[in-house]
């Protein structure tokens, strides 16, 4: 195969099955174009417009173990959403872009992701928690449903097992009664039966 | 008008009482005369809240901004499309919106239904006033909840509507759900009324089966154009975040779901009638569980209306109407009982079963997931509100075991399914899903969840294209029909159940593109106008999007400060890309809330390019971005749209006679004689 098929190939496969080139996904880092092509950034008319001024971003926003951790933890300010979707969804927030600045701050200063997550539960409480530790009541909130799924499943499993063992017997105390030859009436009207349920 | 609306709600109220009691309490059997004045009730209900919403609308488009309602969600420059969706964009109004499609519905039901089914009418015209009535007591007695309530004072402007229901998705998507939650109030009705008849057998589903459906359909389409707008206007990249208000509009799309599935069984077999009038009233009393959620504020939600004291007269509601529901059941328990019994594990009505047990499960799931927050507060005192990392540990696997099903459920023959038929169906959809799975395997995928939903999807389009191959085959051997011809006809003539397999594509498509997600990139950059930066891909390709400046212009309502990027993929220039900042004002230039943010998009059917100007670090056209390449999303549109056309197909009117099932007074019945030389 020339290296040239190939890389149709290869093609072909990726347009057919989107996913499969999910092993490229990386992230370049910015590329800055030669100095003098860069306009000069001017001075908005109104720069209240566009909100409330943004920090300038820095390889530590995209880091992905920054990331990691900021999925854990809840954003204070009540949105509901995770420390990382808020920053970069609600600009309006303060909260977030705060607490970021504290996980940058605790990872240069090399602490493991379990201890800056437990710095923060230590000070916020369990509520910070995106998902509950699965230990003490909070593993019922994890096993609850999927052990009623489980029970229901292996109770109805049985319960259609016992049916079929009776249904079984039925069939065999039917089948005690002795085999009769069909009269040509009977033969009729099953043909008609049939009949009916084919048309 | 704002008389003529209290008066046409309090009309409203009354009617809904008068027919309520005529209908629970009236001897209506004896007296024809009563059962027409009871349907005549339901039309003139329907009539006063078209009032009464003609009025709202008359404020809401004339500016009256003396009217409380009008001055908090509309303002002179609103455009007039977004006008009609501040009918419902608040508490007030979406309660008379609620009030007016119910009284429209149970006029409806009173007017469509067979002369066959007419003795359940007056019960269902009776639950349907009930709960017009409930609703509009709401209104009428509730804190602030009147839509006709005026101020003292009449602003020059009214504050406007929230700039993120400024949006096309907004003016369909509220009323696609909240028909949907409405609708289901009929077929509820119907089952209550089978039970106050004691009409137990399948008449009360075939009355209320097509309302089953079109509720099933409005909470579909709800709730896509719901995620839709999630995704266009939220700015998170995201379609579905296991939010509570959202979780709520999933309880009943997935309980009915399982209805409309363990339905079939008691059409066809004459079993499950227990467990299908549980599953109805489940299903009506989770609609008004997600209402209680909405407006109650009792778990935080982002699209919560304002906390008020509305929430406590729907727990009420619901307490009520679930202790009658269940009471009546109860009561009714033993005439419930199954014509036959299932006979195999190995059957179709088994994996009906199981199918429902897994819809009804991941139900449960969500449900629990979504009260969590306040169970562990009862519990330990602390309120802990679980994210979309919990949810997703506990649904996706419920979630593949649903897919599966799905696949399974058309495979295996109703009754008893022999080995040879388990093989002779299996076969195909089997192949089909090694060959998926093996070939993502092979290109290099490793995602255990994401190999096993792709696999899946193969599995279930396996088993749908093999029962269409089958049916059209068949068709053209029997007629001597084109292909074409065959799948026309195939699909006309069996509705249900083609159309079934349309919704099972749909489903299937979802599936694959809430996989999609699972590989989507995110990253923020900051720009100088001219400088570029560049993202790969998961599909390999490279965009690079240069930063060309930002304008800010004024519009009709807003002031508008727009980012626009040069996009190229792969060295091949695409085109421009503009997120922008719109700063909402009213018509005296005033500033009526927070900047809001509108995405970029550039859509494929490979991936979605995102785009979100954040701001500006330093007040110039330097400014921040987030970029999101979001894998397959447009196929979340895709297949809401073929799930939407199965739904239609299923429903339409016409196509086969539906045959009512013969009672069965014992299993075995037929020929009581085994024939000789005869074997199965």
């Amino acid at each position: 195969m020339s290296l040239t098929r190939r890389a149709a190939l290869r093609r072909a496969a990726l347009l057919a099955v989107p996913l499969a080139a999910h092993r490229f996904l990386a992230q370049d880092t910015m590329k800055v174009l030669p100095k003098d092509s860069i306009a000069a950034a001017d001075r908005l008319a109104e720069p209240w417009l566009v909100g409330r001024p943004q920090a300038a971003i820095t390889a530590m926003d995209n880091d992905l173990g920054v990331i990691a951790i900021e999925r854990q933890l809840h954003c204070t300010c009540g949105c509901t959403l995770d420390i990382y979707t808020c920053r970069t969804t609600d600009f309006s927030c303060t909260y977030s872009p705060a607490l970021h600045k504290e996980i940058v701050a605790m990872v240069l200063a090399k602490q493991t992701p379990e201890a800056i997550v437990q710095a923060f539960v230590a000070r916020e409480g369990e509520k910070m928690l995106m998902a509950p530790v699965a230990r003490g009541f909070n593993l019922a909130g994890y096993l609850v449903p999927g052990l009623a799924v489980v029970s229901v499943g292996l109770a109805l499993t049985a319960w259609l097992s016992r049916r079929r063992v009776v249904v079984a017997a039925e069939t065999a105390r039917h089948s005690t009664v002795p085999p009769v030859a069909p009269d040509a009436e009977a033969l009729a009207r099953l043909q008609r039966a049939l009949d009916e349920v084919d048309s | 008008m704002t008389l003529l609306g209290s008066f046409a709600l309090w009309a409203a109220f009354l009617l809904g009482c008068w027919c309520a009691g005529l209908a629970f309490f009236g001897h209506w059997q004896d007296r024809p005369a009563l059962a027409r004045s009871i349907t005549r009730s339901t039309y003139a209900i329907c009539g006063a809240l078209l009032v009464a919403s003609a009025a709202l609308w008359k404020g809401i488009f004339s500016h009256d901004f003396n009217i409380e309602y009008v001055a908090a969600y509309t303002s002179r420059n609103l455009p007039e499309y977004y006008l009609i969706s501040a009918f419902w964009a608040g508490q007030k109004g979406s309660l008379l919106f609620w009030a007016v499609v119910l009284g429209g519905f149970g006029a409806l039901a009173q007017a469509l239904t067979s002369s066959r089914h007419k003795h359940l009418l007056p019960y269902v015209a009776g639950v349907t006033s009930l709960v017009v009535a409930f609703f509009v007591s709401v209104m009428l007695f509730g804190d602030h909840a009147n839509p006709f309530e005026r101020m003292a004072f009449t602003p020059p402007d009214g504050r406007g509507l929230n700039p993120q229901l400024q949006n096309p998705g907004m003016v369909m998507h509220p009323p696609m759900l909240y028909l949907g939650y409405i609708s289901l109030t009929v077929p509820f009705a119907f089952a209550i009324a089978a039970l106050l008849a004691r009409s137990l057998d399948a008449g009360w589903i075939i009355a209320m089966r097509k309302w089953a459906l079109a509720s099933w359909l409005f909470l579909s389409i709800g709730i896509t154009i719901g995620m839709w707008w999630a995704y266009v206007e939220l700015g998170w990249g995201g379609v579905w975040a296991w939010d509570p208000v959202e979780n709520a509009s999933l309880h009943p799309w997935l309980t009915l779901t399982a209805f409309l599935h363990s339905v079939m069984i008691q059409e066809k077999r004459g079993m499950l009638k227990r467990w299908n009038i549980s599953l109805m009233v489940g299903t009506y009393l989770l609609s008004i569980f997600g209402t209680f959620i909405t407006r109650s504020g009792v778990i935080a939600s982002v699209h919560s209306f304002t906390q008020s004291d509305v929430g406590s007269y729907f727990l009420a509601f619901l307490l009520v109407t679930a202790i009658v529901s269940f009471t009546l059941l109860y009561t009714r328990w033993p005439s419930l009982k199954a014509d036959v019994e299932l006979e195999s594990l190995v059957s179709r009505e088994s994996a009906f079963l199981f199918n429902n047990l897994a819809l009804v499960g991941i139900a449960f799931s969500v449900l629990w997931g979504t009260l969590f927050p306040i169970i562990s507060e009862a519990v330990r005192g602390t309120k802990i509100t679980v994210g979309p990392l919990f949810f997703n540990r506990i649904n996706v696997p419920l979630g593949l075991f649903l897919l599966f099903l799905t696949g399974v459920g058309p495979l295996i023959a109703w009754r008893k399914a022999s080995t040879a038929n388990l093989r002779r169906q299996f076969i195909v959809p089997a192949g089909a899903f090694i060959v998926t799975a093996v070939t993502l395997y092979a290109l290099g995928m490793r995602e255990g969840y994401a190999l096993m939903a792709l696999g899946l999807a193969g599995f279930v389009t396996g088993t749908v294209l093999q029962e269409f191959y089958r049916g059209i085959r068949a068709r053209m051997t029997m007629h001597t029909e084109p292909m074409v011809l065959a799948l026309g006809r195939l699909i006309a003539r069996n509705r249900r159940r083609y159309g079934g397999y349309i919704v099972h594509i749909g489903i299937v498509i979802y599936f694959v593109a809430f996989t999609g997600l699972a590989f989507k990139v995110k990253t923020s950059v900051d720009l100088q106008p001219g400088q570029s930066t560049t993202v790969r891909s998961p599909y390999g390709a490279t965009y690079k999007l240069t930063h060309l400046g930002v304008s800010q212009y004024a519009a009709l309502n807003r002031r508008v400060s727009a980012a626009t990027l040069e996009v190229s993929r792969d060295g091949k220039r695409l085109g421009t890309i503009t997120s922008e900042k719109r700063q909402h004002i009213d018509s005296f230039g005033n500033p009526t809330f927070e900047p809001s943010t509108e995405v970029g998009i550039r859509s494929d059917l490979r991936e979605d390019l995102y785009v979100v100007y954040a701001g500006s670090p330093d007040g110039t056209e330097r400014a921040n971005f987030t970029i999101l390449i979001n894998p397959l999303v447009i196929w979340f549109w895709i297949g809401g749209a073929i799930l939407t056309l199965g739904g239609l197909i299923t429903m339409w009117p016409g196509g086969a006679q539906v045959r009512t099932p013969r009672r069965r007074a014992v299993a075995q019945a037929g020929y009581a004689v085994p024939l000789a030389g005869v074997t199965e």
